[in-house]
C-alpha cells in the first residue's frame, strides 16, 4: 500500500541523489575551509575560485558569516581560516592556542552614498558629515553643508540617515574614522560594531543599506564602495585631512593607504589619512591563519592559496571595487605566510 | 389491426377516464398554483442577506490573500525567470562578476538536509503525537504538549546557534548533519501538534469498533487512526518542509556553505558544509552583482517549485477513501 | 463492505495478512503492541529531553548577563554594547505587537480562506458554470471543480514555501515604496491619532505585519481548512436539514465544532510569529523605541538575535542568550493565556 510506494519513492530519491552528487574529484585532495567577514567576500569568492579552478585536488571554500562569527569559528577551531575587518583583539588571539598569524590580504574604502534627485555632486566637509551621524546635521539646506556646495540648491529637506542594523566590521571601521575626525562623536557614540545610533532608520547588511537609499528620497548611508558603483549610487565626496575635497576612487584609496606604517604585526588602521589625494575612509582587511597547522596539505594549499591572492590575486581588486594593497605591504605579508 | 379497432370501439371504463384526466392533469404545470417564495433565495430576508454577504466576503478575502502569493511569484519570474534553465542544476555557483552558473549543488543540499530532517522528525513527531492523542490527560502528555508549544516560538537562529554547539563543535566541523538537526529543531513542534490534532478529530467511534473487534492498541492506531488522520498529519509535515527548506538562519552556523558538489573521492560526504538553496539566496541577494542576484531569485523560484512538487507527491500518497 | 470500519478495501486485504482482528490478538500481536507503545511513551520523552536541553543550554549561557544585569534587563530601553547597558523592553513591546496585530490579520484572512475551501464555493461555481455548457459530467471537464479545488489549496500552501529572505527582499522592493504614499497621507490628514503619528520613512512596523501575516496565513488556513472538513457530515446536514442557511451553519455548528483544531493551528502560527527572524529583521526597522505608531520602525527579539549574533563578541552572547530566554518565556505565557481563553469559551458553550 502506502508505505510500499513512500518506501520504493525514497529509494529512488536516494539513487538518484547519489547519482547527481558523485561528481567528485580523486587525488590527494585538500579542502580548506574558511568562514568571515563580508566586505572582502566577493573578492576572496572569486580568488578561491579561479584557484581552486587551477588546482583541481584543493577545493577552497568560503561563507561570509560576519567577522565575529568567523574569528568565533576560528577559535573554535571549526575552520581552517577566517576572515575580518577588525582584525582579532589580543585577548582572543592569546585564546588560540599555537598561536595566531593575522594576513592583511586586501584594501577597500566605505562611501556615503546619499539620494537627492537634482543633486548629482556633493562636497561633504568633515563637521557635516560626522554631524550627520551624530544627529547634530539634520537639513539638508544646513549652512554646514550649503557652505561647502556654492551655486547648489540643496533642498530643505530633512536628512534621511541609513546606518546598519546588524553588527558589521564595516561599521567599526566608518566609527572608527569619525571618532578619529570629532572629539564629540568619539564621546557620544564611540567606536563599535553596533553602536547605539542616536538618529536614522536601520537596515540589514550593506544590501539592505543600498535598497533603503535607493527607495529613500533625501537620504544618505555608509556602503562600500563596491555597492555605490553596481547601483550607480552618487557617493559624496569628502573632505580629508588636508582640506582636499576627494572622492572615492582606486587612486585616492592606493593614496590613502600609502601612508600606512605596518607594524611587524600586520594590523595597521588608516582611520584618518594624510596626503593630499587620500580619501578619508579606507581600511584593511584580514585572513587569519593559525600558525602551526597538523595538516602538511593543507598548509602548503593556504600558502600557495595566499601568495597567488598577494600577486596575480591583486589584479582582480580593482574590477570588483576593492583596493590592491601597496608592494611594501605585499612584501611584508609574503614574508609572514612563508614563515608559518 | 382489427383488435385495436375492437379496443378503440368500446367505451373507456371509468378507471381509464380517470386516468386519462390524470395524464391530462400531469401535463399541465404539476406546480401550478403553488406559492413558492418559502423556497427561493430572496434578498429581501434578512437571513439570507447575511448569509450572501458574508459569502461574497469570504470570496474578497481569499482572492485577496492570494493576491501576495501571485506577487511574490511575479516578481521572483520577472527578476530570476531570465536564468531559469538546465544549467541551473548542473553548474556550481559562479564567482563574483562571473557569467553563467548554476547551482546545482545547492538544490542537492537542500533536498538531502530537508530530506534527512524529515527522516529524523516525521516519526518522533508522528509517534509523539499519537501518544498524545491516546494519553491525553496525562501528566506526562501534558509536559510534552505543554514543551511543544513553547517550541514553536523557537527562533531559527537559536536552533542553529544550538546546533552549532552540539554538534558542530562536537564532530570539529560544520556538517549536512548539522544543518538537517537544526532544521528538526524548527520542523518538530508543528508535526507533533498537528499530528496530535489530526488523530484526535477521528471520531471516537471509529477506534471503539476496532478495539470491539479485538484489534490490539497498535493493529487500531496503524489500520484505523493513521490512515484516517493522514490527510491532517500529512499537512503538518507538509508545512513543516516548507518551512524548513526557506529557513537560513540556523544553516549558516551549521552547513555554512560550499561552492562545490557534496561528494568528494566519489562519495556522498555528509559530514562537511553543505549548500543550500535558502543560503544560497540570503548570499547571493546581498551581493553587488547582477548575475548573482538574478541567480539568487530564480533559485528562490526552484524552491518554491520544489516545495510544491513534495506537496503533490505527499498528496497522491493519502488518496484514501474512508467510509463514515 | 469492509469488515473493519474506517479502513479501505486494501486495507481490509492487508488485515487478513498483519492480523486477523477478528479473533483475539496472537501473542506476537501483543507483544508488538507493548514494544509500540513504549516506543511512542519513549519518543514522547525524547521530545521533552530535547526541549529541556535546549532551554537549559540558553539558560546555562545567560548565566553571566542575569548575573550582571539581572531584572533591570527587562524594562530598560537602551541598547548600548559599547557602554554595556542593556535592555530589551521596546523589543519586548516590539514582538508583542507585531505578533498579535500579523495574528489578527492572518487569522482573519486565514480562516476566512479555510471556510472558503471547506465549503467549496470554487467547485460550485466553476459546476454552474459547466451545467451552462452542459458539461458538467464530462469525462474531462466534470473533473474541473475538484482540480480547481485541489489547485486553490495548493496555492494557499505554496505561501508558506516562499523562503523568508525573499519575503523580505519582497517587502523591502515592493511593498514599503506601494504603501509609502497611503500612509504619509495618513499620517498627514490623521497624525493625532496614536498609531499614524509618525511618518513611514521606510521600513516599520507595518510593512513587518504586511508580510509577517502573509508568512502566517498557510499555517492558519492549511490547519483550519483540515479541521474544519473533519466535522462530521452529519452535523452540517442536521444544520441545514432545521432551516439554517449555509452561513447559519458555519458560524453556529462548523466554526465550534473545529474550534479546537483552528485554535491549534492560531497557536502554531503565532509561534511562527514570534519566532520570525530573517523578514522582520529586514522589514521592522530595527530601532529601539517604545510606539505605538504603526509607520515608526521598531524591533523585535528575534529581529535583535538575528542582527546581533554573527559579530557578537564573547561578552554579547550572555545577553543575547537572556533575551532568548525571555522570548521563549513570551511564548510560554500568551500560549498558557490563550489556552485559559479557550478552556473559559468551552466551559461557557457547554454550559449552555
Amino acid at each position: 500500500m502506502f508505505i510500499k510506494r513512500f518506501a520504493i519513492v525514497t529509494l529512488l530519491v536516494a539513487v538518484s541523489v547519489s547519482l547527481i552528487a558523485c561528481s567528485g574529484s580523486k587525488g590527494n585532495f585538500v579542502k580548506l575551509q574558511g568562514a568571515g567577514a563580508s566586505f572582502p567576500a566577493p573578492l576572496y569568492l572569486k580568488w578561491f575560485k579561479t584557484y581552486s579552478s587551477a588546482h583541481p585536488n584543493i577545493q577552497v571554500d568560503y561563507q561570509s558569516v560576519g567577522s565575529g562569527s568567523g574569528v568565533k569559528s576560528f577559535m573554535d577551531k571549526t575552520v581552517d581560516f577566517a576572515a575580518s575587518d577588525a582584525a582579532m583583539k589580543p585577548e582572543d588571539m592569546a585564546k588560540v592556542e599555537g598561536g595566531v598569524q593575522l594576513l592583511p590580504m586586501t584594501a577597500g574604502s566605505i562611501v556615503l552614498a546619499y539620494n537627492l534627485k537634482d543633486v548629482p555632486n556633493l562636497r561633504l566637509p568633515r563637521e557635516a558629515y560626522a554631524g550627520i551621524f551624530d544627529g547634530k546635521v539634520t537639513k539638508w539646506s544646513d549652512p554646514l553643508i550649503a557652505k561647502a556646495n556654492p551655486g547648489v540648491k540643496l533642498p530643505d529637506l530633512p536628512i534621511n540617515v541609513i546606518v546598519r542594523a546588524d553588527s558589521s566590521g564595516t561599521t567599526f571601521v566608518f566609527t572608527k574614522h569619525l571618532a578619529a575626525i570629532s572629539p564629540e562623536f568619539q564621546k557620544a557614540i564611540g567606536v563599535n560594531n553596533m553602536p547605539n545610533w542616536p538618529v536614522g532608520t536601520r537596515s540589514k547588511g550593506n544590501e539592505g543599506v543600498t535598497a533603503s537609499i535607493l527607495t529613500t528620497p533625501g537620504s544618505i548611508g555608509y556602503i562600500e564602495y563596491g555597492y555605490a558603483h553596481s547601483q550607480n549610487l552618487p557617493t559624496a565626496t569628502l573632505e580629508n585631512k588636508s582640506g582636499n575635497y576627494v572622492a572615492a576612487s582606486t587612486a585616492s584609496a592606493e593614496a590613502a593607504l600609502a601612508s600606512a606604517q605596518m607594524p611587524t604585526d600586520l594590523v595597521a588602521w588608516v582611520s584618518d589619512p594624510e596626503g593630499q589625494d587620500a580619501y578619508p575612509i579606507v581600511t584593511f582587511t584580514w585572513m587569519i591563519l593559525y600558525k602551526k597547522y597538523d595538516n602538511k596539505d593543507k598548509l602548503d594549499a593556504l600558502k600557495g592559496l595566499v601568495t597567488y591572492g598577494l600577486t596575480d590575486g591583486q589584479k582582480e581588486s580593482e574590477s570588483l571595487g576593492y583596493v590592491p594593497l601597496p608592494p611594501p605591504v605585499v612584501a611584508q605579508v609574503k614574508a609572514a605566510a612563508d614563515a608559518l | 389491426m382489427s383488435d385495436s379497432d375492437r379496443v378503440k370501439a368500446k367505451p373507456p371504463s371509468e378507471a381509464e377516464t380517470l386516468l386519462h384526466r390524470a395524464e391530462a392533469e400531469a401535463e399541465k404545470d404539476p406546480f401550478a398554483g403553488v406559492d413558492f417564495a418559502e423556497l427561493e433565495l430572496s434578498l429581501y430576508r434578512p437571513r439570507t442577506l447575511f448569509s450572501i454577504i458574508l459569502s461574497w466576503l469570504v470570496t474578497g478575502m481569499t482572492l485577496l490573500a492570494l493576491i501576495p502569493l501571485f506577487a511574490v511569484l511575479w516578481m521572483l519570474i520577472w527578476r530570476g525567470g531570465r536564468k531559469l534553465g538546465l544549467a541551473l542544476f548542473t553548474q556550481l555557483p559562479p564567482a563574483p562578476l562571473e557569467q553563467g552558473g548554476g547551482f546545482g549543488n545547492a538544490i542537492v543540499g537542500t533536498l538531502i538536509m530537508v530530506g534527512i530532517a524529515t527522516l529524523i522528525t516525521v516519526p518522533l513527531g508522528v509517534l509523539t503525537g499519537v501518544f498524545l492523542a491516546q494519553a491525553g490527560a496525562s501528566k506526562l502528555a501534558g509536559a510534552v504538549r505543554f514543551s511543544a508549544k513553547v517550541l514553536t516560538g523557537f527562533p531559527s537562529i537559536l536552533a542553529g546557534v544550538f546546533a552549532y554547539g552540539a554538534i558542530v563543535l562536537a564532530t570539529g566541523g560544520y556538517s549536512a548533519i548539522a544543518g538537517a538537526v537544526a532544521l528538526s529543531i524548527l520542523m518538530l513542534p508543528t508535526i507533533i501538534l498537528t499530528s496530535e490534532s489530526a488523530i484526535a478529530m477521528v471520531p471516537a467511534k471509529m477506534k471503539e469498533a476496532s478495539i470491539g473487534l479485538g484489534a490490539t492498541g497498535t493493529q487500531t492506531v496503524w489500520m484505523v487512526l493513521l490512515p484516517t488522520a493522514m490527510p491532517g498529519i500529512l499537512t503538518g509535515v507538509m508545512l513543516a518542509i516548507a518551512r524548513a527548506a526557506g529557513e537560513t538562519a540556523p544553516l549558516l552556523f551549521t552547513a555554512l556553505f560550499s561552492n562545490y558538489w557534496l561528494a568528494s573521492n566519489g562519495r556522498i560526504d555528509l559530514m562537511q558544509p553543505t549548500a543550500s538553496l535558502a543560503v544560497l539566496i540570503y548570499n547571493f541577494s546581498g551581493m553587488p552583482f547582477k548575475n548573482q542576484v538574478e541567480l539568487a531569485w530564480a533559485a528562490a523560484l526552484v524552491l518554491v517549485a520544489l516545495v510544491l512538487i513534495t506537496n503533490l507527491i505527499g498528496q497522491s500518497f493519502s488518496r484514501q477513501q474512508v467510509n463514515q | 463492505m469492509t469488515s473493519v470500519p474506517g479502513t479501505t478495501r486494501l486495507e481490509d486485504e492487508a488485515a487478513w495478512h498483519v492480523g486477523q482482528t477478528w479473533q483475539p490478538p496472537s501473542k506476537a500481536q501483543r507483544w508488538i503492541d507493548v514494544l509500540f507503545r513504549r516506543l511512542c511513551v519513549g519518543f514522547a520523552a525524547l521530545t521533552i529531553v530535547l526541549i529541556a536541553l535546549l532551554v537549559f543550554e540558553i539558560a546555562v549561557k545567560a548565566i553571566p548577563a542575569f548575573r550582571e544585569h539581572g531584572l533591570s534587563f527587562l524594562y530598560q530601553a537602551t541598547w548600548d554594547p559599547n557602554k554595556g547597558t542593556y535592555g530589551i523592553l521596546p523589543e519586548i513591546w516590539g514582538t508583542l505587537y507585531t505578533s498579535l496585530l500579523a495574528l489578527f490579520f492572518g487569522s482573519a484572512f486565514g480562516i476566512a480562506a479555510a471556510v472558503f475551501l471547506s465549503e467549496g464555493y470554487l467547485g460550485e461555481a466553476v459546476f454552474k458554470i459547466l451545467k451552462n455548457f452542459n458539461l458538467h459530467f464530462h469525462p474531462f471537464w466534470g473533473k474541473l471543480p475538484d482540480r480547481l479545488e485541489v489547485l486553490l489549496k495548493n496555492l494557499i500552501e505554496l505561501l508558506a514555501a516562499v523562503p523568508s529572505v525573499v519575503y523580505g527582499l519582497w517587502g523591502l522592493f515592493v511593498v514599503i515604496p506601494l504603501i509609502r504614499p497611503g500612509c504619509n497621507w495618513l499620517h498627514a490628514q490623521f497624525g493625532w491619532f496614536p498609531l499614524f503619528s509618525t511618518d513611514l520613512s521606510g521600513p516599520g512596523i507595518l510593512p513587518a505585519v504586511f508580510v509577517l501575516s502573509i508568512m502566517i496565513l498557510p499555517t492558519i488556513t492549511a490547519i483550519s481548512r483540515d479541521a474544519l472538513i473533519s466535522v462530521p457530515p452529519k452535523l452540517r446536514m442536521a444544520a441545514y436539514g432545521l432551516g439554517a442557511t449555509r452561513w447559519e451553519t458555519i458560524l453556529g455548528v462548523l466554526l465550534p465544532t473545529a474550534s479546537r483544531g483552528i485554535f491549534g493551528g492560531v497557536v502554531l502560527a503565532f509561534g511562527r510569529a514570534l519566532g520570525e527572524t530573517m523578514a522582520l529583521a529586514m522589514l521592522v526597522g530595527n530601532a529601539n523605541r517604545l510606539t505605538v505608531s504603526l509607520f515608526s520602525p521598531a524591533n523585535t527579539l528575534a529581529a535583535l538575535l538575528a542582527n546581533s549574533f554573527p559579530e557578537a563578541g564573547a561578552k554579547e552572547i550572555p545577553v543575547l542568550m537572556y533575551a532568548a530566554l525571555v522570548l521563549l518565556a513570551i511564548t510560554l505565557v500568551v500560549n498558557m493565556f490563550g489556552a485559559l481563553v479557550l478552556e473559559r469559551a468551552a466551559a461557557k458553550s457547554e454550559a449552555k
